[in-house]
């Protein structure tokens, strides 16, 4: 308690004798640490021990003391050779403390090599994809043995959760299915109309709306939003499971986390998204034949009995067999996101977002493929 | 003897509604400089509302709070900056920010409010990591790299990063082993002697009670019944009280003090 007088004025160093006396005054502390930095900066302090004369400081902190021990640091020497005088003794506790803990010298930050690592990145990311491509096929063979067990009976098939699977996943859906193929397809009328007037055409509107939502539209759409919607919801659901630890409670219990969580879900998306396919379907050509009859002066009855004659119910049969297969790809990739969650929080919203862009991903690829096929079979 | 000491921290008459339920009905506490006020009470007995109540995290439905003096208890978040740099925060599990590195993360307090040189900088945040326990390494790992002791040293490292002059603590200890509990105890003890700091302690541990605080404050039936040395608290007739240091959790916790108490703490 040598000299406790309070300072208010500015912190201030003085170098004195040469450099091997530091007198300090005023408060060391982090709000004043501005006043003092260019002092310190300027400060030349000689080589050997110093004495430093600290009876005129107010205040130290942990900033303070290390500004203080890296200006000592030019002296060379360790913190133990110089001779502190004047200090109160709680500021002399910090000031050992800091000195104990601070590193000699600051370790050297990790050099880059941009380009290395941007070859790192890639090789690593290719590297994943096949990986991930391998546990998605190895997911889908479980699948698929789960499934045959439990249509042949040696496995339960929950009906209680396949059911509000079903609502969830099925029933809840319509509206925004419905209202947005809706508008696709008056969308689609519309700006076909637009084309094909110049060649007064205008009538092949309908072929166009109802081959492309038959074909393609009415089944990619749903797919699409069910991707976002119910395979999101899949992953959520069973990833902050798996972070609860309810898959390993699931398991430790001898249950089996693909025939009750995996299986129910796919059967309901199963079932209900060519049912909503087909919404989709009946709402696209709807839309279609709205704009036809307000803005195309084609009337209902052309319009239906022109989608009779022209429109082959192959296209419908087209559609719908895609159908099934995105259903799979969507609660398969949607459930093993899940199940790859690790512990936190953050985990979950990385494979949710995971989830959506890999079914949606898949689903267009897939849209692609079948494309071919049926091309390749003149279908 | 606690007239002539500094309150830091003044609860007077806190309440504290939840819908129905009240969890705090005329809670009244002081904090005085310089000590380690350990709070204890059952689950669900409101030590951790308290906690966000003075700290400003959750508007108190009455009563006031005090902080270095001045009233605390209705002010926005902008007249609340000056004080909130003046103490330090320690959440259940670091509450560090995963995206960052630990040392990123103790500089996020320091950029905010401070405008120093990047080196000095790095240094600064380097230094709370060591006093926090930490090797240099940590630095530049992030939190999911740690283990949940790490982590906790990590956060206290962000909680120390602007010099508080409070540190509140939340269950620092709940979750570690034994002996990670005991180190991070005399981690406390020599951080809050060498920096002269007053600690906050939200705690279940009775190990924490008798090895780090200078009080001990109970807070059962929506007040604090008791805030004293733990050795008179311990001989209070409050029911809740009694099974909590007479339990077999709560003797072995005086016995093991009672066995260690004449040699020197280990420490590191």
């Amino acid at each position: 308690m040598a000299a406790a007088m309070p300072n208010p004025g500015p912190p201030d160093l003085a170098v004195e004798a040469g450099g091997s006396h530091l007198r300090l005054s005023g408060p060391w502390t982090l709000p004043r640490l501005d006043a003092l930095l260019p002092r310190t900066a300027a400060a030349r302090v000689a080589p050997g021990p110093v004495v430093v004369d600290a009876a005129a400081l107010s205040a130290l902190d942990t900033a303070g003391a290390l500004l203080l021990l890296r200006t000592l640091r030019a002296s060379g020497q360790p913190f133990e050779a110089h001779r502190i005088e004047g200090l109160r003794e709680a500021d002399a506790a910090l000031l050992r403390l800091v000195a104990t803990r601070l590193e000699p010298e600051r370790p050297a930050r990790e050099p880059h090599f941009a380009f290395r690592e941007m070859l790192a990145r890639i090789g690593g990311a290719v590297w994943r994809f096949i990986a991930q491509g391998r546990e998605f096929l190895g997911f889908v063979g479980l699948t698929m043995a789960t499934l045959a067990q439990v249509l042949v009976g040696r496995r339960r098939l929950r009906w209680t959760s396949t059911v509000f699977h079903m609502e969830q996943v099925g029933l809840d859906a319509v509206p925004i299915v419905a209202l947005l193929t809706f508008l696709v397809g008056a969308v689609v009328a519309f700006v076909g109309a637009t084309a094909l007037r110049d060649f007064g055409a205008e009538v092949f509107t309908v072929e166009l709306v109802s081959i492309s939502f038959l074909r393609e539209f009415g089944v990619l759409l749903t797919a699409i939003l069910l991707a976002g919607r119910s395979g999101s919801a899949f992953t959520a659901q069973i990833g902050s499971m798996k972070s609860r630890e309810e898959l390993d409670a699931i398991q430790a219990l001898g249950l089996d986390a693909i025939e009750l969580l995996l299986i129910p879900r796919l059967i309901a998306l199963l079932v209900m998204l060519p049912l909503l396919a087909f919404i989709a379907m009946l709402m696209g050509i709807l839309g279609g034949g709205i704009v036809g009859v307000l803005a195309l002066d084609i009337t209902p009855g052309m319009f239906v009995s022109r989608l009779h004659e022209m429109t082959d119910i192959s296209h419908f049969w087209v559609g719908m067999s895609k159908a099934p297969v995105f259903a799979f790809l969507i609660a398969a990739v949607g459930c093993l996101e899940g199940f790859k969650v690790e512990g936190s929080a953050e985990s979950v919203g990385r494979h949710t977002t995971a989830s959506v862009v890999q079914s949606i991903f898949l689903v267009i690829v897939f849209d692609a493929v079948f494309a071919m096929f049926f091309m390749e079979l003149d279908i | 003897m606690s007239a002539d000491r500094e309150a830091v921290i003044e609860v007077e008459g806190l309440r504290n509604v939840f819908g129905r339920q009240v969890v705090h009905d005329g809670v009244d506490l002081r904090v005085f400089r310089g000590e380690v006020l350990g709070v204890i009470g059952g689950s669900g007995a409101g030590k951790s509302v308290m906690m966000r109540a003075i700290l400003g995290l959750k508007r108190p439905d009455g009563g006031r709070i005090r902080m270095f003096g001045a009233d605390t208890t209705h002010l926005e978040a902008e007249q609340r900056k000056p004080f909130e740099r003046r103490f330090g925060l320690l959440f259940q599990d670091g509450a560090l920010f995963s995206s960052l590195t630990v040392a990123e993360n103790v500089k996020v307090p320091l950029n905010e409010y401070y405008d120093l040189p990047d080196d000095l900088q790095d240094e600064l945040a380097l230094l709370k990591i060591r006093l926090a326990g930490l090797p240099a390494d940590a630095a530049h790992k992030y939190p999911s790299q740690l283990s949940g002791g790490m982590r906790k040293r990590a956060g206290l490292a962000r909680a120390l990063a602007l010099d508080p002059e409070i540190l509140f603590l939340d269950e620092p200890t709940s979750g570690l082993d034994p002996i990670g509990a005991a180190a991070f105890d005399d981690l406390i003890r020599t951080l809050t002697d060498a920096l002269g700091l007053t600690v906050f302690l939200v705690t279940h541990d009775m190990d924490s009670l008798y090895n780090l605080c200078d009080r001990v404050a109970v807070l059962a039936d929506g007040k604090v019944i008791v805030a004293d040395t733990v050795d008179v608290v311990e001989r209070h007739p409050h029911p809740w009280i009694r099974g909590c240091f007479q339990g077999p959790r709560g003797r072995g916790a005086a016995l093991q003090q009672a066995r260690t108490a004449p040699q020197p703490q280990g420490s590191h």
